[in-house]
């Protein structure tokens, strides 16, 4: 970084956001600046605070189940099944393969609509505006394929405790197959129009290098991790519900710079679908609900499940105290973790690169704040 | 110097063949609904707000005023009265209202529901100036779908 006398005398600093698009959210990043080279970013949370652990511990467990959904609103499934397995492994509630089947279906669906929205929102942020026309019109399709069964498009609520609101029907599977038939067509235009593009390489390669270090100093986790080249996906490392049943492999990265974290999330998407059609063909006739008692009750302990959402490791925590509120319940959201390291990471840099990396963490902001 | 020049080439290449796939485009039917103009018809599971069940052999509602709805609701949405009216022996329903200001259509309300007497309604066009607006009486709208 080169400094001459005036920038050295005329350091600045930089609001960028609240309401910054390539923040993605209400989020604050106070930017100290020479010239047109970030010194030190500084992230400031808070914006959208919303008391949903508080919340958590004023209600019964069953009054949560909206809340969940809301903390990230991209990818809300999976959200609502960590929580739903929380409480079930907690009360002893045995779940129904069947329902087990649909929960994996459709939070693998959820994680490739969320991907698919972040390709397109970061090359957006790239400055090219074209990507987010075709990733919208994909994850319309799995849009309206999870609202024909969940009855809403964004912040679902269709888990329940011992399995789930809905059964699925043929109509479902059906669309889910075509769907996948077309995604795998539609993966070389993406690769054309996107992973090939020169201008995309020159602004994602080599820029934002997180070594695998630092990467476990921060905690990261999700495709940020594996962008680094550790191989740690709670599905295959700490497996719930049915996923050791799935044959699929976990994408890792080489040197940890953004085109590797967005690599590492174009295969992901691939083996989100081989999951899918897996669990498709296996899917099992049986029952989608247990039997579950009116009041659960949460007994005296603590208790903590993990899973993988589409930014990383998402776990619950809960301490029960014999009644049906939870005493305690702790949120670990994966985007805090992966934000935390931009303050080392954006030292000296230039603000177009900065922006490339905030993009690539592929952040959402409701869950940070929760 | 010749990496250079085979970079300009590969480059100049991938930009074409991006360019390529939006020209391709230009020829595919058109995807996008001019929404106010054209509407898409919408799943018969999408979940609006609630709505009580028409009872089509009785013209009338089936909730027994119960107040499981008001008891499961996370967000203490909805209000219901029950009265004893003379000459009847059980309690009929005087009032139902929803405050769907802070409904997040979790559907606890029409799972709790005894007698199935809840339904989620297909509207979706919502839109007012006022809060007030969204404190829908539900009563009324079934009086108005009465025939």
């Amino acid at each position: 970084m080169l400094e001459s006398d005036f920038q050295k005398k005329n350091r600045f600093f930089l609001n960028m956001g609240p309401q910054h698009p390539s923040t993605h959210g209400v989020l604050l990043i106070v930017l100290e600046m020479s010239g047109e080279y970030v010194l030190d970013p500084q992230p400031v949370l808070g914006f959208i605070h919303r008391m949903h652990e508080k919340m958590a511990e004023s209600r019964p467990c069953q009054s949560f189940m909206p809340n969940t959904a809301r903390m990230d609103y991209v990818c809300a499934l999976p959200y609502n099944h960590g929580y739903v397995s929380l409480v079930e492994r907690k009360a002893g509630i045995e779940v129904p393969r069947r329902a087990e089947y649909i929960r994996v279906i459709t939070s693998e669906l959820n994680r490739v609509a969320s991907h698919l929205l972040w390709l397109g929102a970061y090359l957006l942020d790239l400055g090219a505006f074209t990507p987010i026309l075709y990733g919208f019109d994909d994850r319309e399709h799995i849009l309206d394929i999870l609202e024909d069964i969940t009855g809403s498009r964004l912040t679902y609520c269709y888990y329940r405790f011992g399995g789930v609101n809905q059964d699925i029907d043929d109509k479902f599977v059906d669309s889910t197959r075509a769907f996948i038939k077309r995604l795998r067509k539609r993966f070389v235009i993406y690769e054309k129009l996107v992973t090939k593009n020169i201008i995309f390489i020159k602004r994602t390669e080599n820029i934002g290098i997180v070594s695998p270090d630092m990467a476990l100093r921060y905690g990261m986790t999700g495709p940020n991790l594996r962008g680094s080249g550790i191989a740690y996906d709670v599905r295959k490392n700490e497996p719930y519900s049915i996923y050791p049943e799935f044959d699929f492999e976990v994408p890792v990265g080489e040197q940890g710079d953004c085109l590797d974290r967005y690599m590492v999330r174009v295969r992901e998407m691939e083996q989100s679908l081989r999951i899918i059609e897996q669990a498709l063909d296996r899917l099992p006739e049986g029952p989608v609900r247990a039997k579950v008692p009116k009041n659960i009750k949460l007994s005296p302990g603590d208790c903590n499940f993990a899973v993988e959402a589409a930014r990383g490791e998402l776990s619950y925590y809960l301490v029960g105290d014999g009644t049906g509120v939870p005493y305690r319940l702790k949120v670990r959201v994966p985007s805090y973790s992966n934000l935390s390291c931009l303050p080392e990471l954006g030292r000296g840099i230039l603000l177009p690169d900065l922006v490339s990396i905030l993009g690539s963490f592929d952040l959402v902001i409701p869950e940070m704040d929760r | 110097m010749k990496q250079y020049f085979s970079e300009i080439y590969t480059g100049g290449k991938s930009l074409v063949e991006g360019l390529g796939v939006t020209f391709k485009a230009l020829f595919q039917p058109i995807v996008t609904v001019q929404y106010p103009r054209e509407e898409i018809d919408i799943t018969p599971n999408y979940r609006g707000h609630i709505d009580l069940v028409l009872d089509p052999e009785k013209n009338t509602f089936l909730c027994i005023s119960c107040g499981m709805c008001e008891k499961a609701c996370p967000s203490d949405c909805i209000k219901i009265k029950g009265e004893k009216l003379e000459g009847e022996k059980k309690k009929t329903l005087v009032l139902f209202e929803l405050d769907f200001t802070k409904c997040s259509l979790c559907g606890a309300c029409v799972e709790s529901c005894p007698k199935d007497a809840l339904e989620f309604s297909q509207e979706y066009n919502l839109a007012a100036f006022s809060r007030e607006a969204f404190h829908f009486d539900i009563l009324k709208r079934l009086e108005e779908r009465r025939t």
